[in-house]
């Protein structure tokens, strides 16, 4: 599994960075971006979903 | 109260501060929804009402037909004088790209997660002040003496403003967010009043004399494009802050408690498992969403088949989009363990809430003492609980009973 952020979409609302801090980090400004290249290690596959779920913008995809 | 005649048709003669709107939005828009997902109203110059999760969600993301040069409804439209484009009299808030991007760079860093998790410590101990001072009263307002002094004094602290201005606070509030209620000469005459201006107005020479590490003061600081910020934006952000800051979350704080005192099943399972918090959070902004929003429409043109004009109201109502079933299962149920939330309570697109970490922030913690202090409550008089009138909703008496 893979994750991405849309940097055009995302607006900051740093869902992702609260569920998932394994997956994602945020710059000083709050826009998001994917860790190790989006890479999603199965034990993190619940948490990568549950970001995705809920982000307002719909700015997270997920690949499998 | 309002003295507009009552509405008797929603979806030609729709009015935000009607009591029935006022009292309980959700039918209505949920109606609405079905029968005219874009309604209008004549009200206040011509106003325009779009009610679904998707129609919402397109409004907001259309900066070129839809402007933010004035985001509260009222009888008094903005003229080019008022309202200097493309600044606006509140940024970032009031202002349109692309100089609306310059100015909340300026101040996304301010509220990112590690700034706002800082006044964590500060905020807990506030509020078990304010549940301190509430002492052994059975009966109280947990709206006036818990909620609201919260946001309040979190952000005075923030801009550095002196803390014993409470009072002042409130009354600039209702002054400009409740006042659509207001006549236009009424409202004009506040306007042309500038009490809120002059009180900013001292604070900044205050703070221009015995600069300090506060956000009034990293405002005079910031530079764009290397030139200090203009007067009138460093006087219209903070002005922005003191009023989306405080109001806002007051609602959110109180509109959750009232949800747990008139649910007592809800409020017998958060008290049992504070674990369900950061869920439960999420779902009481989700379906009490404070915020409506307000656009003008800035050129003619069709919106699915309504004829939209220059200088026409847009009410955004992110609360109705929060209810919509095709967006979320169970939309009028409370879920607080409801694990899929991509709710728009902070807004969708450039203008989401600044202020949204805070906000959270403050919610969490102001359940999570109260949950602590008074896990069992109850509404003392539900007849008796008023909501606020406007674009920003929330309990301003909320009379609750410690059993």
């Amino acid at each position: 599994m893979r994750v991405h952020v849309d940097p055009e979409r995302c607006q900051g609302h740093n869902r992702c960075y609260a569920l998932a801090p394994e997956l994602f980090d945020i710059d000083e400004e709050g826009n998001a971006h994917e860790l190790n290249d989006g890479a999603v290690p199965a034990d993190l596959e619940d948490k990568a979903r549950l970001a995705e779920a809920n982000c307002p913008e719909y700015a997270i995809s997920i690949t499998e | 109260m309002t003295h507009r005649p009552l509405v008797h048709d929603w979806s030609t003669d729709f009015d935000h501060t009607d009591p029935q709107w006022v009292a309980d939005p959700f039918p209505i828009w949920e109606r609405l929804r079905h029968e005219c997902p874009v309604a209008h109203s004549d009200r206040y110059g011509g106003t325009w009402l779009p009610t679904t999760h998707e129609l919402v969600a397109e409004v907001a993301y259309d900066t070129d037909h839809f402007t933010s040069r004035s985001v509260v409804v009222s009888e008094v439209r903005p003229t080019d004088q008022d309202l200097p484009a493309p600044i606006g009299v509140a940024p970032p808030i009031t202002s349109d790209p692309p100089f609306h991007a310059l100015a909340r760079r300026l101040l996304l860093p301010a509220f990112g997660p590690n700034p706002i998790n800082a006044l964590e410590p500060y905020t807990r101990a506030l509020c078990n002040e304010l549940l301190d001072r509430i002492g052994d009263r059975r009966e109280f307002d947990a709206a006036v003496d818990y909620a609201q002094d919260i946001p309040l004094r979190v952000i005075a602290r923030m801009l550095g403003f002196p803390e014993e201005d409470a009072d002042r606070f409130r009354y600039f509030i209702r002054l400009v967010l409740e006042s659509v209620d207001s006549t236009a000469e009424e409202r004009q005459a506040q306007i042309d009043g500038r009490e809120l201006d002059d009180y900013i107005d001292a604070r900044i020479a205050e703070h221009l004399e015995h600069p300090r590490d506060d956000l009034t003061t990293f405002l005079l600081e910031a530079e764009l494009d290397g030139e200090r910020l203009h007067p009138d934006h460093v006087r219209g952000t903070m002005v922005l802050l003191m009023i989306a800051g405080i109001d806002t979350t007051w609602s959110a704080i109180g509109a959750s408690l009232w949800h747990l005192a008139s649910h007592p099943e809800d409020r017998a399972r958060l008290a049992a498992d504070p674990s369900l918090m950061p869920t439960a959070v999420e779902e009481f902004l989700r379906a009490y969403a404070p915020v409506t929003m307000a656009r003008l429409v800035a050129k003619d043109f069709d919106f699915h088949g309504c004829p939209m004009k220059e200088g026409d109201w847009l009410l955004l109502p992110f609360p109705a989009a929060n209810r919509d079933p095709e967006a979320f299962p169970d939309a009028d149920h409370v879920v607080l363990d409801r694990a899929a939330n991509r709710h728009a309570a902070f807004g969708l697109g450039i203008h989401r809430c600044l202020g949204s970490n805070l906000a959270r922030m403050e919610l969490q913690i102001a359940l999570e003492e109260w949950m602590k202090r008074y896990p069992d409550f109850e509404l003392a008089a539900p007849e008796n609980v008023t909501w606020s009138a406007g674009q920003v909703r929330g309990p301003r008496t909320l009379t609750v009973r410690i059993p």
